[in-house]
């Protein structure tokens, strides 16, 4: 019986196994952020074990608040700040050069087929998309991989989910885990990877990938995975042509990752999403889905464009591509956050930017904020926004606030309109 | 070994997540003992009072499935631990949740639907009180002049946690 992806990736990385069903794994890349790992430090200090396992294993940024909105938050940052220093982590990076940890780290190269990655956030799961296993953990688990380099696991099984067809126009990557979620439920990938492939998958660009490992813990999943393939090794090869000798030599080494023709899946799901329409959330939990055919006219005060699941350039430029020459509705806010730098600015240099501010955008600088209702665009009681984000918890974005999850397409068509709108009637 | 259980708090939904154990905003605060105010305040059920002398008097809390979904914060079981709750009952929980519970040397213990219900049984004593033995397995509840006990299993390794007084302190030992 051939193997999955993950449990290759546990094989090699099986430092014990203290327990029947409990694996103790080397971890590759621990990644920080300044509101979970804080706590972590001034533990690892109280003990007396200020130390990290490996310097150049460990990257960290300050994006949850950012600038920072008060002392707290300041305080917080500094910590981060000031243990990166002291421990000589390069990967750091602060304001200026910061932006939301799962699109800033990939975007440096960071995570390649076949790692093990952890951080204190639940949408580390986002990094599979590069054919490794990656995992939100707590702040105790990251105090240890701070210190030891090491993560214990159940070993998850593996649902395969086949996305088969072709995405219909206005109908994207945020769609299709949109109807994953509503077909598994939030738990129904609870102790599983989620493993997406199918002509669909096969054809995304590794944003695409992002956004649908991104939200594989919103089915519970504990991590998502994509294969490593031609298009993982385009991505990666500013970072990797130094240590092969051509593509084909990298997609050869970074394609024994791939789960075998007959690995054993817990689950095989195959959906045709070829007739799938734009899809909203429409209550508080991730996988109460409906069309947006159903929920056109709902009103909104506020659209949001960003975060670790759509604030990637090809979002704002689908988004940029509906708004153009429109103006947002006159009772709406809009808002738009580049999840990092880079992004930032390579939407500038193609004009996405002013399209944004002239149809009456706020552009924010790139950060976490508003999604999970920490800053730089937090609800007023009774408040609707519609979301880009992963997350449509009773009051996620702000006490007595609703969201409404959706793609960056129908972001766009509903801040137009002021209400929840179908993107296929502008593109 | 340290004594787990207490008065019980019975939280009567699914899907309860780790906003609605604390919210984010509170996750600017950089000590566990800071957290003690915030203790559930946005989860809003039938009968529930997060300011409630119930809630703060709890010492265990017993749910239905998928309990501490969301967030990867370990905010959630702090702020159970600095408000004296260390075991949750559920029919399931989120991994993270879940993990993090054990990895501070608390218990989140699975018990079957009908354990659940069993338990709720109880929801309308007021002097519903569980006591758990992690080591043995077992659990009693006891209330309204009525008890009933119950066996549960934890992994091996979630018990080692517990005993060790959770992960770093294991981890520290063995790696």
């Amino acid at each position: 019986m051939g193997m999955t992806t993950a449990q290759k990736i546990f094989a090699a990385h099986l430092v014990d196994e203290p327990f029947a069903g409990t694996k103790v794994l080397s971890i590759d890349v621990v990644m920080c952020h300044e509101i979970t790992t804080p706590i972590a430090i001034a533990d690892l200090m109280a003990r007396g074990k200020d130390r990290v396992f490996d310097p150049t294993k460990i990257k960290a940024v300050i994006d949850h608040v950012t600038p920072s909105k008060d002392s707290k938050t300041a305080t917080q940052a500094k910590m981060l700040r000031d243990w990166a220093r002291r421990h000589d982590i390069k990967d750091f990076f602060d304001i200026g050069a910061n932006g939301v940890c799962h699109a800033l780290f990939p975007e440096k190269g960071f995570i390649r087929p076949g790692n093990t990655v952890i951080m204190g956030d639940s949408h580390t799961c986002t990094h599979g998309a590069f054919g490794a296993f990656a995992a939100g953990v707590g702040t105790t688990d990251l105090e240890v991989g701070i210190l030891k380099g090491v993560c214990a696991f159940r070993e998850p099984k593996t649902i395969r989910v086949n996305l088969n067809g072709t995405l219909p126009k206005g109908v994207f990557a945020k769609d299709a885990i949109l109807r994953v979620i509503g077909h598994l439920g939030v738990n129904g990938a609870t102790d599983r990877v989620i493993e997406f492939g199918g002509p669909i998958v096969a054809q995304m660009t590794m944003e695409s990938r992002m956004t649908l490992c991104n939200m594989a813990i919103e089915a519970g999943g504990t991590s998502g995975i994509c294969m490593p393939d031609q298009v993982t090794v385009d991505y990666l090869w500013p970072f990797i042509s130094g240590s092969f000798g051509s593509k084909e030599e990298a997609l050869a080494a970074y394609s024994v990752w791939c789960s075998d023709a007959d690995a054993a899946y817990e689950q095989v799901i195959d959906l045709d999403l070829s007739d799938l329409a734009p899809l909203c959330t429409f209550g508080y939990k991730p996988d109460q889905v409906k069309s947006v055919t159903e929920m056109a006219g709902t009103q909104v005060d506020q659209v949001y464009l960003g975060s670790c699941t759509n604030g990637r350039l090809e979002d704002l430029r689908v988004a940029a591509q509906i708004l153009k020459g429109k103006k947002i509705a006159s009772h709406v806010r809009a808002i738009l956050s580049p999840a990092t730098p880079q992004i930032y600015k390579d939407a500038v240099a193609e004009g996405l930017i002013q399209i944004f501010m002239d149809a009456g955008f706020c552009v924010t600088n790139p950060t976490c904020g508003a999604c999970l209702g920490m800053s730089n665009g937090v609800l007023a009681e009774g408040e609707v926004c519609a979301s880009t984000t992963n997350r449509n918890f009773m009051g996620r974005m702000g006490k007595g606030g609703m969201v409404h999850l959706l793609s960056p397409a129908t972001a766009a068509a509903s801040a137009i309109e002021g209400k929840i709108a179908d993107p296929r009637n502008y593109l | 070994m340290k004594k787990f259980g207490g008065p019980a708090l019975f939280l009567d939904r699914s899907d309860i997540n780790t906003d609605e154990i604390i919210p984010a905003k509170y996750l600017t605060e950089i000590t566990k003992e800071d957290l003690k105010p915030y203790l559930l305040e946005d989860l809003k059920l039938p009968g529930f009072d997060a300011k409630s002398e119930k809630t703060y008097g709890a010492g265990v809390v017993v749910t239905r499935a998928n309990f501490g979904c969301g967030s990867s914060r370990e905010h959630a079981p702090w702020v159970f631990e600095v408000n004296g709750i260390n075991v949750v009952l559920a029919q399931s929980f989120a991994r993270i949740f879940r993990q993090n519970m054990f990895n501070c040397g608390m218990a989140a213990i699975e018990l079957t639907a009908e354990q659940i219900d069993r338990l709720f049984g109880f929801a309308g004593a007021a002097d519903a009180t569980v006591d758990v033995d992690v080591e043995n397995g077992t659990l009693t509840i006891k209330g309204g002049g009525r008890q009933e006990s119950m066996q549960f299993e934890i992994s091996p390794f979630d018990k080692a946690l517990v005993l060790a007084g959770g992960w770093v302190d294991y981890a520290d030992s063995k790696y």
